[in-house]
């Protein structure tokens, strides 16, 4: 796996961590073109398992495009040119045998802006179980409580499950989504810049389900906060002009990053 | 900004507030007018208005109800024109007069006002009334020796014997339709005798209640002294109008709306009701609605979730777009030569061979009249369900994506209940459109006369056949077709307002289901 690490790498202690780290996602040699604009050259990574795993750079260098390619949103598009290899626990998700639906059903995805369905609460925590079809209705109120209570927010809505979920704040139709995506039981939760449209304290709560969820999930996170992929995620990648520019622990890509892009972005971000 | 520099209004803001809302008030203004104008002109004209006796000064007198005055042609005074009546005596039920030739006018309580199936109204005064008193089995026939009343009791006969006369009406309708035609069309699938005995006894009953209507007849005598018999079947109502207490016309004016609104049409629409007009229309634009939203949806969706955005779905889009502003007698002429003459023809020679050559889908009918104005108005469903799609985020068809649905999943399950309140505005634009459009449906399937609708307890129910009537054409019919335009032109102004009102109905149906709808979840939140 040695031979995916970025070169530029010396080792020390976290970094050897990493590097024995289990691979969840592997991506190897991505390119991505949406006709004929660039978007992704050459991406390779590997995203660890059972940690949160964060997309740092300026907008418009690829991160949500990065992000999307990992549950195939980008298939709808027609224009979309892909190369290279993405693959999911060792299989990959563009095989012959990998299913679309069942691949985003392992690989969940919350957007920035609160999407919501016009439904009410519980409508939309079951819309993906109902899909699937084939449970009760106990059954799916058990796993609806279930969902809502990993998302933090069961107490707040348990007494109004039947109402529309528009009636939410903004923080909680965010964490709604989130139990909607966690309801279907995903492996992998991608966030695309979660907490950018939401109030400091609903960010917090944001960032605290996300470093509970890591015992049970590998996360995604795409962020344009530094303090946010410093206080949340246990590795960063930071991307520039759809190129991995470096890969490693956040302690070190942060404090003791290895090349002057990666720095000239972070010193001016955190100045 | 050189708006600043304008005097007299709000600095920076300019005329324009004005002129905005000056135009929707004029806008809201016109409306307004023109519903009064319908209301004012149609409406009146079931409320009983007095009969003048006019006394002119060469002598003559008539009865009747003053309509409109004009200068006369060569200046110096005015002439009026009078609803006269009485065209079998006159030859004319109208009358121009001199203003300055009238000797006097009076509102004695004794004339009556006929309303009768031939002839139009009678003006006058009611001398006797003979035969086909309420007696036992009403079998008598007019005869010499029939007892003549007189006078007040005349009046008060009459009016008994008219209310009778509408419950025989009542009974031989029942009779007919419930009765009759069912076991008719069950003898003729095969023979029975108890069926064709209680066939016989029915239509025995029928003679029976045509008899007692035919009975009796009333003396009437015009001011001018001219003399009639007029057969008591032929008058559909009778009333004394400067007799009448003002609750006495209250219940008068709310009988002849009633009659109007649930009634079929006489003497050549120029009379009567528009029953068949309304439940045509409502019918036609029903029906229309429930082809129309189907095809429409469903290429909108094309349109805009499945077609790729190339520059061919540009193209399709613009020219759906200009589809709504082709003339409607195009699509007339359309449904004519494809649905009538061509599907319609091809059907009659499959399935109705035997009825050939009078066709039966063949002709305009209820159906390709439907299907004609369903292709009208599909380039507005269409239009609108698409601006509904496009308006929805696509994070939302994502969410439902990512959640592992299928793109039909995410169609059904979110994309179309969120369009669904632009569908409805669609269907609302259309029902709009359809209910008041009149000549393509000449061509292909509107008729002047069709008391019959085209529901009933025949099997199969819906006749989609046969040719119905429209409240559009109905106003067309009556303003510029009939015998006396100026006798029917209230009428007109009824049914006018009345469409207006049927249009008003359907579209608040379908302004009442979208709010029901939206209120569900409230409003699309923006992001
Ligand atoms: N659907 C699309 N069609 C064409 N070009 C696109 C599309 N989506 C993104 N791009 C382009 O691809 C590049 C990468 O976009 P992407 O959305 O991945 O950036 P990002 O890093 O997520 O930016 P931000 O931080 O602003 O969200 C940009 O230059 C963008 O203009
Ligand atoms: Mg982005």
């Amino acid at each position: 796996m040695s031979d995916l690490m970025p070169p530029a790498m010396a080792p020390s202690g976290t970094i050897l961590a990493f590097k024995r780290e289990a691979s969840c996602l592997e991506i190897e040699g991505l390119c991505l073109a949406y006709g004929d604009k660039t978007a992704l050259r050459d991406v390779t990574l590997r995203v660890p398992r059972h940690r949160v795993t964060a997309f740092i750079g300026p907008s418009g260098c690829g991160k949500s495009t990065l992000l999307r390619a990992l549950n195939r949103l980008h298939d709808l598009n027609e224009d979309v040119v892909r190369q290279g290899r993405i693959r999911l626990e060792g299989s990959d998700i563009h095989g012959p045998e990998m299913d679309v639906a069942q691949l985003r059903r392992r690989v969940g995805m919350v957007f920035q802006a609160p999407n919501p369905f016009p439904m009410s609460i519980y409508d939309n925590v079951a819309f993906g179980l109902r899909l699937q079809g084939g449970l009760r209705k106990r059954q799916l109120d058990d796993a609806v409580e279930e969902a809502l209570t990993a998302a933090a927010l069961w107490e707040e809505v348990k007494d109004r499950l039947r109402a529309s979920a528009w009636t939410l704040s903004g923080g909680q139709q965010q964490r709604l989504v989130i139990a909607r995506t966690l309801a279907v039981g995903p492996e992998v939760l991608l966030l695309d810049e979660p907490a950018s449209a939401l109030d400091p304290i609903s960010t917090l709560k944001i960032e605290e389900l996300i470093r509970n969820l890591k015992a049970s999930l590998t996360l995604v996170l795409v962020t344009h906060n530094m303090q946010q992929a410093a206080r949340v995620s246990d590795y960063t990648a930071f991307l520039q002009q759809g190129e991995l520019v470096e890969y490693g622990p956040t302690d070190s890509l942060f404090t003791n990053p290895r090349l002057a892009r990666t720095e000239n972005y972070i010193t001016g971000r955190m100045a | 900004m050189a708006m600043s520099k304008q005097r007299g209004f709000p600095r920076g803001e300019g005329p324009w507030p004005w002129l905005t809302a000056g135009s929707v008030a004029i806008s809201l203004l016109m409306l307004g007018a023109l519903l009064l104008l319908l209301a004012v002109r149609g409406l009146g004209h079931f409320w009983p208005a007095p009969v003048t006796l006019v006394e002119l000064q060469d002598g003559s007198r008539f009865a009747g109800m003053a309509v409109k005055e004009a200068p006369l042609p060569g200046g110096g005074g005015e002439e009026r024109l009078y609803h006269t009546a009485n065209r079998d005596l006159e030859g004319s039920p109208w009358t121009w007069v001199e203003v300055a030739t009238i000797e006097a006018e009076r509102h004695p309580d004794d004339l009556v006002v006929l309303e009768r199936q031939r002839w139009g109204a009678f003006h006058g005064r009611l001398m006797a009334l003979r035969g086909g008193d309420d007696g036992v089995e009403g079998q008598r026939k007019v005869g010499r020796e029939d007892a003549l009343v007189e006078g007040e009791a005349a009046w008060q006969s009459l009016v008994a014997r008219l209310a009778e006369l509408e419950a025989l009406r009542n009974e031989l309708a029942r009779l007919r339709d419930d009765t009759i035609l069912p076991l008719a069309s069950r003898l003729a699938d095969g023979e029975n005798a108890t069926l064709a005995a209680e066939l016989a006894r029915a239509e025995a009953r029928l003679r029976e209640l045509q008899m007692t209507m035919e009975s009796g007849e009333v003396l009437l005598e015009s001011v001018d002294g001219t003399r009639l018999w007029q057969p008591i079947e032929g008058i559909v109502r009778a009333q004394r109008p400067n007799a009448m207490s003002v609750p006495d016309k209250l219940a008068a004016w709310g009988q002849g709306v009633w009659r109007f609104l649930a009634e079929g049409p006489r003497a050549a629409n120029s009379a009567g009701g528009v029953w068949p007009a309304i439940f045509g229309t409502v019918l036609m634009v029903l029906l229309m609605s429930v082809l129309v939203a189907p095809f429409g949806v469903l290429a909108a969706i094309y349109l805009n979730e499945v077609a790729h955005q190339g520059r061919m779905t540009r193209l399709v889009r613009i020219a759906v777009r200009n589809l709504a502003g082709v003339p409607s007698i195009v699509y007339g002429v359309f449904g004519l030569g494809v649905f009538v003459y061509g599907i319609g023809g091809s059907l009659d020679e499959w399935f109705f061979a035997d009825t050939l050559p009078s066709p039966t889908f063949g002709t305009g009918g209820l159906l390709w009249a439907s299907l004609t104005l369903a292709l009208l108005t599909l380039p507005v469903v269409i239009v609108a369900t698409e601006e509904g799609l496009a308006r929805i985020p696509d994070h939302q068809r994502e969410g439902a994506l990512a959640l592992g649905a299928t793109r039909l999943e995410m169609l059904t399950r979110v994309v179309l209940p969120m369009a669904t309140p632009a569908m409805l505005t669609g269907m609302i634009l259309a029902v709009a459109r359809a209910a008041g459009e009149v000549a393509p449906l000449m061509l292909v399937g509107v008729a002047k006369l069709a008391p019959q609708v085209p529901v009933d307890g025949n099997f199969p129910f819906l006749h989609l056949e046969r040719k119905f009537m429209h409240l559009g054409y109905h106003i067309y019919d009556t303003a510029f077709h009939g015998s006396d335009v100026q006798a029917a032109l209230p009428l007109a102004y009824a049914t006018a307002l009345l469409l207006v009102l049927v249009i008003l109905g359907l579209n608040l149906t379908a302004i009442f289901l979208r709010h029901h709808l939206r209120s569900r979840h409230g409003r699309l939140p923006r992001h």
